[in-house]
C-alpha cells in the first residue's frame, strides 16, 4: 500500500528511481496542489475578494505584486544580515530588531535636526541629503553598536547558543526601554525625500517610484553581498567558516576578525533595513523591533539559516504571502490573512525541515 | 640530538572529566614519524591537542622552541604546522580553487603557492571550478594536502590520510609524502594502515589507550607479526596466507 502510494506520488512528481518515503511524497503532492490552487484562485477564481481575480482586474494584481516585491525587498535586506550572523557564528541575534528600530530612530532624529523641524516635515522640503545622510548616520551608529555587542558580550560565549540568545534578548529589552525613554511612544515615520517620491505610468498602471527604489536597494544589497561572498577572500573565509569554523582556524586564519566583520555587516543591514522600512512600509514605534525580529526569523526559517539564496527565496515567499493574502482572501475572511504566513512555514518545514536552502548544522 | 623540532612532554588531554591522553612524550626532528594504534587510542585527540583545537589539561607542546599549549589554533598554525585532518574536512561551499585562493595571500613569494600545488597535483588544476564535494576521495585528499602546503609549514600533521582511498591513490600519497620529507618538511603521520605508515616513516610510535606504549622501527614492525596484531589489531600477511 505505502509502496504504491509512494510510487504513484513519485511518478506524478517525475522522480523515477528515487526512493522517497510515501509521507514525504504526499507532503510534496499537497504542496504542489496548494500552489496550483493558489495560482488558479488568484488568476481566475478570486471573486468576492477586494482585488478580484487577476484576469478581471490585472492592474490590481500588478499593484499587489509590486507591493509584495517591495516588502520582500525590505525583508531581504534585514534578514540577509540576520542569516549572515547566524550562519557564521551560530548566534541567533535576538537584538537584530532592536538595531533595526534604533537605526530608524537615529535617522529620524537627525533628519528632523537637519530640517530644523519638530513634527513630521512636509515632503517638499526633504532634499536628497536630508534623507540619505541620516540613513548613513543611523547605519554607522548601529554597526558600531553591533561590534560592541559582539566584542563585549558574545565573543567570550562562543558556542554557547543558549547563553548568547539570552544575552541578546536582554540587550533587546534594555534597548527597547531606552528607545521608549528617548524617542517616546508615538508612532513616527521617516520622511522619504521628494526626489524619490511620485509615480510613473507604464501600460496604464501607476508604479510608486519609492517602491521601485526599495526594490532596487534590495537588489543592490543582494548583488553586493553575493559579490562579497563569492569574489573576495573575506567572503571565501566567511563561507568556509559557515562550513567548519575550527578547520578555518587550523589553517592559520584568525576567525575572530571574520566574526567581527560579519557582525558589523549584519548590524549594518539591520540598520539599513530599519531606515528604509521606516521611510516606506512602517512607522517607528515601540514593538516594531520585535515585529521585525519575527519577520527575519520567518524568512530564515523558510529559506534556511545561513544561506543568502535562502534569505532571498524566503523573503520573496513571505512577502508574497503577506501582500497577497489580505487582498485575495474573500473579503469576509481578509482578517485571517496572517494565517498565510503560518501555512507557508508549516508547508516548507514539512518537506524541508532545515528550510528551502538550509543544511543540517 | 640538537634542539628538537617538536617536543611533547607529559601531555594530559581530555574531554571534560574523561581523560584521553596520559602523559604523552614525543620528540621529533626534521624527519617523518608515524603514530600508529587502533581506533580510539587517542591518535586524533593528539592531533587536535597539538593544533589547539582541544584544551590541554597539563603538559607542554613545544614547536621550534615555542610553547603551543594555550595558543589559539590560528596561531599554532602560523608557527609553521600544516594540518591535514582526518576525513579531509574540506569546505563544502567552496570550489577547489577557492580552497587555495583563500590562503594564497600568506603564501605569496614562498615555496608553495597555488600554482605550485597545481603543479604537484595536476588533477586538481583540471577541477579548479568544481565544488570540493564533487571530487573523488583521492582528489579530496590531494586538496586537503595542497591546502595545508600553502601554509609553507615546517611540519605537516597528517591524520589518517590513507583512509578510504584506493590502493593506487595510496601509492601516490606515499610518494608525495616522501617527496615532502626529502624537501625538508617534517611529517607527523597518524595511521592505521601498516604499509603506509612504514613506507613514509622510519620511526613508529605506538599508542595504546592514550599512552605511548613503545617506539619501534619500521623494519622491526614489519618483521614482527605479533607486534602488528597487538598494536594495530591486524592479521599479519603470513597469518592470512596460512
Amino acid at each position: 500500500m505505502t509502496a504504491v502510494m509512494s510510487g504513484a506520488a513519485n511518478a506524478l512528481l517525475g522522480r523515477r528511481g528515487r526512493n522517497v518515503p510515501w509521507h514525504r511524497s504526499l507532503a510534496r503532492l499537497v504542496i504542489i496542489a496548494a500552489i496550483a490552487f493558489v495560482i488558479v484562485w488568484v488568476v481566475v477564481l478570486a471573486s468576492g475578494t477586494s482585488a478580484g481575480s487577476a484576469v478581471s482586474a490585472p492592474s490590481e494584481f500588478l499593484k499587489s505584486i509590486l507591493n509584495a516585491l517591495t516588502i520582500s525587498g525590505i525583508y531581504f535586506i534585514v534578514a540577509s544580515g540576520f542569516t549572515l550572523v547566524f550562519g557564521l557564528m551560530r548566534t541567533v541575534q535576538m537584538a537584530h530588531g532592536s538595531l533595526f528600530l534604533l537605526a530608524g530612530y537615529f535617522a529620524l532624529e537627525y533628519q528632523l535636526d537637519f530640517l530644523g523641524v519638530t513634527g513630521t516635515p512636509d515632503r517638499g522640503i526633504v532634499g536628497w541629503g536630508d534623507w540619505w545622510l541620516p540613513l548613513v548616520i543611523g547605519v554607522v551608529i548601529v554597526s558600531g553598536l553591533g561590534l560592541f555587542i559582539q566584542q563585549v558580550f558574545l565573543r567570550w560565549n562562543q558556542g554557547q547558543d543558549l547563553r548568547q540568545a539570552l544575552i541578546t534578548i536582554a540587550i533587546s529589552i534594555v534597548l527597547g526601554d531606552q528607545m521608549i525613554q528617548h524617542f517616546g511612544g508615538v508612532a513616527e515615520p521617516i520622511t522619504l525625500t521628494h526626489e524619490i517620491h511620485g509615480y510613473v505610468n507604464f501600460a496604464g498602471i501607476r508604479y510608486g517610484i519609492h517602491q521601485l527604489f526599495v526594490i532596487g536597494m534590495a537588489l543592490g544589497v543582494g548583488g553586493g553581498l553575493w559579490l562579497l561572498l563569492k569574489k573576495t577572500r573575506t567572503g571565501m573565509v566567511i563561507r568556509a567558516g559557515v562550513d567548519d569554523t575550527p578547520m578555518v582556524q587550523a589553517l592559520g586564519i584568525n576567525v575572530q576578525k571574520v566574526f567581527a566583520v560579519a557582525f558589523v555587516l549584519g548590524s549594518a543591514l539591520a540598520g539599513l533595513g530599519g531606515v528604509i522600512a521606516g521611510s516606506s512600509v512602517t512607522t517607528l514605534a515601540p514593538g516594531v523591533d520585535g515585529q521585525w525580529l519575527l519577520h527575519s526569523l520567518v524568512v530564515v526559517i523558510i529559506g534556511g539559516m545561513g544561506s543568502l539564496g535562502g534569505a532571498a527565496a524566503g523573503s520573496l515567499l513571505y512577502g508574497l504571502a503577506t501582500a497577497l493574502a489580505p487582498v485575495y482572501l474573500p473579503t469576509d475572511y481578509a482578517y485571517y490573512s496572517i494565517i498565510a504566513t503560518f501555512v507557508i512555514l508549516a508547508l516548507v518545514l514539512a518537506v524541508r525541515p532545515y528550510g528551502l536552502f538550509g543544511r543540517p548544522a | 640530538m640538537s634542539e628538537p623540532l617538536l617536543e611533547i612532554s607529559n601531555l594530559d588531554v581530555g574531554y571534560g572529566q574523561a581523560q584521553v591522553l596520559h602523559s604523552v612524550d614525543l620528540r621529533m626532528g626534521q624527519e617523518a614519524v608515524s603514530v600508529i594504534g587502533r581506533n580510539g587510542m587517542g591518535k586524533t585527540t593528539l592531533c587536535n591537542a597539538i593544533m589547539g583545537l582541544l584544551p590541554v589539561m597539563s603538559g607542554s607542546i613545544r614547536f621550534r622552541g615555542i610553547e603551543l599549549v594555550g595558543l589559539a589554533p590560528y596561531k599554532v598554525a602560523a608557527t609553521g604546522i600544516g594540518y591535514v585532518p582526518q576525513g579531509r574536512r574540506l569546505f563544502t561551499s567552496l570550489t577547489v580553487d577557492e580552497h587555495l585562493a583563500m590562503l594564497a595571500r600568506q603564501a605569496r613569494g614562498k615555496r608553495w603557492t597555488p600554482t605550485e600545488v597545481y603543479e604537484l597535483f595536476p588533477r586538481l588544476a583540471e577541477r579548479k571550478k568544481l565544488s570540493a564535494t564533487s571530487l573523488s576521495g583521492g582528489e579530496q585528499q590531494m586538496l586537503a594536502i595542497g591546502r595545508a602546503l600553502l601554509l609553507n609549514a615546517d611540519l605537516m600533521l597528517m591524520d589518517e590520510p590513507s583512509e578510504g582511498l584506493a590502493p593506487t591513490i595510496v601509492e601516490q600519497l606515499v610518494a608525495t609524502s616522501r617527496r615532502l620529507v626529502t624537501e625538508g618538511i617534517a611529517v607527523l603521520l597518524v595511521e592505521q594502515n601498516l604499509s603506509v605508515a612504514t613506507a613514509i616513516a622510519e620511526r613508529q610510535v605506538v599508542m595504546v589507550s592514550g599512552q605511548i606504549e613503545t617506539e619501534i622501527s619500521s623494519q622491526e614492525l614489519l618483521e614482527d607479526a605479533d607486534a602488528q596484531r597487538r598494536y594495530l589489531g591486524v592479521e599479519s600477511l603470513e597469518d592470512t596466507e596460512a
